[in-house]
């Protein structure tokens, strides 16, 4: 009982966060105003406000980046590092809760202005932005940045939305197979001056910022470009330019002494130095961050178990401690294709009988796992709606009886035989093993299917003639979105029309005209509260067809070295905004 | 040493107060007992026997019968981290040596008491020359120059009769024949012109025409330095060769012990019969010569009841003669001392009727 | 012996060609067989067909496997050209080509690397052999006793407990609880040695009580047997101090199996110690490796495993020639 009313303690911090952001018009002042420390304290404030600058900021991340070249990097922290050093058009708010992911004018002037038709967006650049050689980035930086990303074979590892988008049916290989001898020769993208900047697309599109504030979409001086090595050392637009990198050891940022503050709204600039230590043990982080020697583990994707009792153990040290929605999904697919499953109400059965508090359990309890998820867009998503929860979901109890009876409703009263497939990777064997002892109780006897987890997502469950061979009637996902709206969220999930024969992310083959319209509607959206409000329909829709198992927010306990000032969460990577961060000793 | 001597006299409490013998070396007594998981082995149990400069004390027995610890015993070497029990006396030139310090007693081992040991492929070190093994045993005692140490120790080469010495002194072992490695074996023995020699199965493994030499090498090398020495062996004619006495020990005991003459042309001991009837004879083949004595010798733990030979013995119980039940001892008062119930004129005779023609 | 060895060093490099045609089979064609293209590896997590094909033609991946193994061989032989996107880059033999994920070239790193490792394990090496082969001594020379039978329970966990449990251990007490020393970096030996050493304290103990229990068990039992030896015998019967027996003769013996268990030891552990390098966060050979692996980065999984290699194949020559050197018995030929 109480594991389930810590839950509903929860949802309600995030239920109160969304409405502070005013995504449905209907917005209330939080009762007690957000304390400025304590646990949890950078979720919905900012935590030692300062403008102290000066020290070193003492990073550390278990693993190598991807890539510091912006066209190259996957990673969210890798994002979230680039605002270090890549300046974008526009570019996420530096505000703490969903106000940080309104893109704001970066390098750009205002806003891009949007034709009538929504087709064009034009972009006016600020006078004074430069390269950290001094060098002004013009518009031709931006356009040949972009361009970058179109040389998949050189620069592979990035996003290719704007590939998708900018390509238009030109095939153009990227810079460097571009006969134009400028290398200028993308044609949807035009720069009439070095100030201005047109994007020319061939549907409206409302979302296209966002394809912007990727680091991708950054400037790039062709005469730095050294292709492939690139990464090792990057040019910088933003306050910090990188000193030195040794792959998989260490990164080191110093200050730009080319970056003009006045120009840049987003951006805090504090720490004279940034070190980023890489490939440690994540224990050893732990250890560092707890006795106060690193600040802050780039990765923030939870502390390691035995830092997680010390955590929870001692108040002071939870005082420090923060436990953010990382926007992550964990869910079940539960296949249109697949017998009995073609019907809906053999789906229902499945979602009435799955025990969320079990699996909730299986991804690490509430605090390291996450919050129980009813739907398919998690909070950090607008249009997000907690109350949605068609299955009544919320208590995380199995319902028996109604499972049993929309058993009877499909025509199987007895139960029948599945196949779960899942990952053979972390906490997903065990979230697998959790639904089919839920579904056991019902009389639907699953059998569990593991799989290889490089090849998962590409053909074994991405490709619907396996899913279809196989018999794999539910399949474990994952999902985070690369830009948090509902379409950068949901679409590649649920469009009927963007099934692939392999590297298919629309597992269960959910095709619904209705859904496909509503998306096309959104998509052109121009007014993202209006956008917001047709995602939170079309998440309704696709709740009921029962094809969406969604069971856990994935949430991460994350510490905060206490000397750290303008601590907090941004929403747009779940983790904390790396670049607002300061240190107060100025050590 | 007069000061040791007085310590050491003072220090053994146990018995008469003792008196320095007139042997050179005398053995009182001698007890090796080794505390084993599954007993206390009696090896040598009451030994006695003396030996004078220029003499030679044949000890013959099979494997197990005490002979090799006997030898051990007297060099010390049971002393050196080991779980052995050693009490008596062992007089050597007027110097006890069980009770004396452990270090004095190493400083005669190797120069006073040297020993031969059988098979010397096992015995010398595989990873130093057989010239560094000879100049180490003599620079311990000696120290000096290397140099020094070396051409002596070629020197002691040649006198043992390895050719080329000069050569071979860089030698490993096993770059050596038998019969050398066992020369350069006396020689390492020798290299301190020891008083007291100890040869433990100098000529086991070799063929009887390198037996042969190597047992007059011993002899001739007697005669030249003087020296005591024991032979041990479990072959009763190498002692009868080299010996002037000769002492038969069965299970940690001597059964017999007298001139080499009186053992060997008239032994009393039915033990000493059956050695001297599996002796290997240089006038007939190599033809099942070593006839063995039937049963195994005796567990050293758990000996047998009254004489620890009847199981063996053709004769126990031989007109009745207890033999199973009492302990034969050995005689004090005569000068072949024979450990056996049998009446002597009956065991003299059983020899000469029933044994010596077989032989 | 000069013979032995060139013939030996011969064997050696047709034994480094094998491996590296096993490991490259298996890291180039083993994804293959299972359905994914290394093309997709080196991708990443968008694999955009178009990418896939134009990475497959750029990494030579469209050539026979036969092909692509002679470029490879042939870049370790005299270098090879890489299309760096706007120009073409020379990569200088001993070429092993670049990171799938860094564009690092192979060879400079591993050489980059290998101080850590080398520092790493010499001075493990040094500690687990003094104290394993005195600690075996010790126990076999006082047998039973106390102490004995203590360094043996040692031994028992040197051998049992894995180095993630005592590394973490040893931090969290003496690093974080007792704060003996700060958690530093590690410090190149010339940049300054006091740093270079204390970062390696730790990582030295932990690495060496793993392996001192093994030889201090080994050394106990060889010597204990060797004590029992014809030879220690005459060694005693001659008359030397027992201290020249045990430190001469007897440890002579006693150091064979040892040399031989070392050379491999150390071989082994030049090529990375992935455990100790993790736990201690150590850039070594082993990390390299271990990183190279989770990003499925396969030249630098090709190049570390060819490394490893060469140091196994190195320490069985050097071995063989160091125990013909120690026991006169075996000769060279």
């Amino acid at each position: 009982m109480a594991r389930g009313r810590k839950v509903l303690v929860a949802t309600s911090v995030i239920g109160a966060l969304a409405l502070t952001a005013g995504c449905g018009g209907t917005s209330k002042t939080p009762t007690t105003p957000p304390k400025a420390s304590g646990y949890n304290a950078a979720l919905n404030a900012v935590v030692n406000p300062s403008t102290a600058k000066g020290g070193t900021l003492r990073m550390a991340n278990p693993s190598d980046i991807d890539s510091f070249d912006p066209a190259r990097t996957y990673y969210a922290w890798g994002w979230n590092m680039n605002r270090f050093y890549t300046r974008n058009l526009v570019s996420y708010d530096s505000k703490v809760g969903e106000a940080g992911l309104k893109l704001v004018p970066d390098i750009a002037k205002e806003a891009g202005k949007v034709s009538a038709d929504g087709l064009t967006y034009t972009y006016t650049l600020k006078d004074n932005i430069k390269f950290n050689d001094g060098s002004v980035v013009t518009s031709k930086d931006i356009k040949y940045g972009i361009e970058r990303i179109f040389a998949q074979d050189v620069l592979s590892g990035g996003p290719t939305y704007l590939i998708d988008f900018l390509d238009q049916g030109q095939r153009y290989p990227g810079p460097y197979k571009d006969s134009d001898p400028a290398k200028m020769g993308l044609k949807s993208v035009e720069t009439p001056d070095d100030k201005t900047i047109v994007f020319k697309l061939k549907e409206p599109f409302g979302d296209f910022p966002y394809l912007l504030a990727m680091p991708g979409a950054g400037p790039v001086k062709q005469s730095a470009d050294t292709g492939e090595k690139y990464a090792n050392k990057p040019m910088s637009t933003g306050p910090y330019m990188m000193d030195s990198y040794e792959p998989g050891k260490s990164a080191v940022f110093v200050r730009n002494p080319n970056w003009d503050p006045a120009t840049d709204p987003i951006r805090k600039a504090l720490p004279d130095r940034i070190e980023l230590a890489l490939g440690v043990e994540s224990n050893e982080i732990d250890n560092r961050l707890l006795a106060g020697t690193v600040d802050i583990d780039t990765a923030q994707v939870g502390v390691q178990q035995a830092a997680q009792t010390k955590i929870q153990l001692d108040p002071a040290v939870k005082a420090n401690a923060d436990n953010p929605v990382t926007g992550f999904i964990r869910y079940f697919s539960i296949s249109t294709q697949v017998a009995p499953f073609n019907d809906i109400h053999c789906r229902k059965a499945v979602q009435y009988a799955a025990d969320k508090v079990a699996l909730q359990t299986a991804r690490g309890g509430p605090e390291a796992g996450g919050d129980i998820a009813t739907n398919m867009l998690p909070p950090n998503i607008a249009g997000h709606d907690p109350k949605l929860d068609p299955f009544n979901t919320k208590s995380g109890k199995p319902q028996i009886d109604k499972a049993k009876e929309e058993l009877k409703l499909c025509g199987k009263p007895d139960g029948f035989k599945t196949v779960i497939a899942v990952r053979n990777r972390g906490k997903e064997p065990a979230c697998a093993e959790a639904l089919q002892q839920a579904l056991k109780a019902v009389g639907i006897d699953a059998s569990i299917e593991q799989s290889d987890p490089a090849l998962y997502f590409r053909s074994t469950i991405g490709s619907p003639d396996n899913v279809h061979k196989k018999g794999y009637g539910i399949m474990t996902a994952g999902w985070g979105a690369d830009w948090q709206t509902g379409y950068g969220y949901l679409q590649i999930l649920i469009d009927g029309r963007s099934i692939l024969p392999s590297g298919n992310n629309n597992y269960a083959e959910l095709n619904d005209s209705e859904i496909n319209s509503l998306i096309d509607k959104a998509r052109a959206e121009a007014d993202p509260t209006k956008a917001a409000a047709i995602w939170n329909d079309i998440n309704k829709k696709v709740m009921d067809t029962a094809t969406m198992l969604p069971f856990v927010y994935d949430k991460a306990l994350n510490y905060r070295n206490p000397r750290l000032t303008n601590v907090y969460i941004h929403s747009a990577f779940g983790m904390l905004d790396f670049q607002a961060l300061g240190v107060s000793d100025g050590k | 040493m007069t000061t040791g001597l007085s310590t050491s006299a003072e220090a053994y409490t146990a018995g008469p107060p003792p008196r320095v013998p007139a042997a050179f070396l005398e053995v009182r007594d001698l007890r090796v007992h080794f505390q084993t998981d599954d007993g206390l082995v009696k090896a040598v149990d009451g030994l006695t026997f003396n030996l004078e400069r220029g003499k030679t004390l044949g000890i013959v027995g099979e494997s197990g019968s005490g002979k090799s610890v006997t030898s051990l015993g007297i060099l010390g070497l049971h002393r050196t981290r080991s779980n052995a029990r050693v009490s008596g006396e062992i007089w050597l030139d007027g110097e006890e040596l069980i009770s004396a310090d452990p270090e004095h007693v190493r400083k005669l081992r190797g120069r006073k008491m040297a020993m031969i040991f059988q098979d010397p492929l096992t015995a010398m070190h595989p990873y130093f020359t057989i010239g560094a093994q000879i100049i180490e045993a003599y620079r311990t005692h000696h120290g000096g120059s290397k140099s020094a140490a070396r051409r002596h120790a070629i020197d002691m080469l040649n006198r043992v009769g390895i050719p080329q010495a000069a050569k071979r002194v860089d030698d490993y072992p096993h770059q050596f024949s038998g019969g050398m490695r066992q020369r350069a074996m006396i020689a390492m023995a020798l290299v301190n012109n020891p008083e007291l020699l100890i040869a433990d199965e100098p000529t086991t493994a070799l063929d009887v025409t390198v037996q042969a030499q190597i047992l007059d090498l011993i002899r001739d090398l007697q005669d030249e330095f003087g020296s005591a020495v024991i032979v041990i062996t479990h072959d009763l004619g190498v002692v009868a060769e080299l010996s002037n006495d000769i002492l038969v020990m069965y299970g940690g005991k001597c059964v017999e012990y007298g001139s080499a003459p009186d053992v060997f042309y008239r032994p009393e001991h039915p033990y000493a019969w059956g050695l001297l009837g599996s002796m290997p004879r240089i006038d007939q083949e190599v033809r099942d010569r070593l006839i063995p004595i039937k049963g195994a010798p005796p567990s050293l733990i758990h000996l047998p009841s009254g004489c620890a030979f009847h199981p063996r013995c053709q004769y126990a119980e031989h007109n009745g003669i207890p033999c199973r039940t009492v302990v034969p001892d050995l005689p004090k008062d005569t000068d072949h001392p024979v450990r056996c119930l049998l009446p002597v004129p009956e065991r003299r005779r059983i020899f000469s009727q029933e044994i010596a023609p077989k032989l | 012996m000069i013979a032995y060895i060139l013939r030996r060093l011969v064997t050696a490099a047709i034994m480094l060609i094998i491996i590296s045609m096993v490991t490259f089979g298996i890291f180039f064609i083993a994804p293959k067989a299972t359905g994914t293209d290394p093309a997709v590896l080196f991708v990443g997590k968008i694999a955009d067909d178009r990418a896939i094909a134009a990475t497959k033609i750029k990494l030579g991946f469209d050539q026979p496997l036969y092909v692509q193994y002679g470029r490879f061989i042939k870049g370790i032989v005299v270098g090879r050209d890489f299309d760096s996107g706007p120009d073409v880059t020379h990569c200088p033999a001993p070429c092993f080509g670049y990171s799938f994920k860094t564009d690092q070239e192979v060879w400079p790193l591993l050489m980059s690397r290998l101080p850590v490792t080398f520092s790493l394990a010499i001075g493990a090496a040094v500690i687990w052999l003094v104290s394993g082969v005195l600690a075996g001594m010790i126990s076999a020379l006082r047998k039973r006793s106390i102490v004995d039978r203590m360094v043996m329970v040692i031994a028992l966990a040197g051998i049992s407990l894995p180095i993630y449990f005592t590394g973490l251990l040893a931090q969290a007490v003496f690093v974080y609880k007792l704060q003996w020393f700060p958690a530093v970096n590690y410090t190149p030996f010339f940049h300054n040695p006091a740093l270079w050493a204390q970062a390696l304290i730790l990582p030295w103990i932990s690495l060496a009580f793993l392996y001192a229990a093994t030889y201090a068990r080994l050394t106990r039992a060889t010597m204990l047997e060797t004590l029992g030896e014809d030879y220690v015998r005459t060694a005693r019967a001659k008359g030397l101090q027992e201290r020249r027996v045990i430190g001469k003769h007897v440890l002579r013996s006693v150091l064979t199996p040892i040399v031989t268990v070392f050379g491999l030891d150390l071989g082994g552990l030049l090529g990375g110690a992935i455990l100790t390098e993790t736990v201690f966060t150590l850039h070594g050979l082993g990390k390299l490796a271990i990183d190279a692996i989770g990003q499925q980065d396969l030249p630098i999984i090709l190049g570390v495993t060819m490394f490893a290699a060469f140091f196994i194949v190195m320490a069985n020559l050097v071995v063989d020639v160091l125990y013909a050197v120690i026991d006169p018995r075996v000769r060279l030929t």
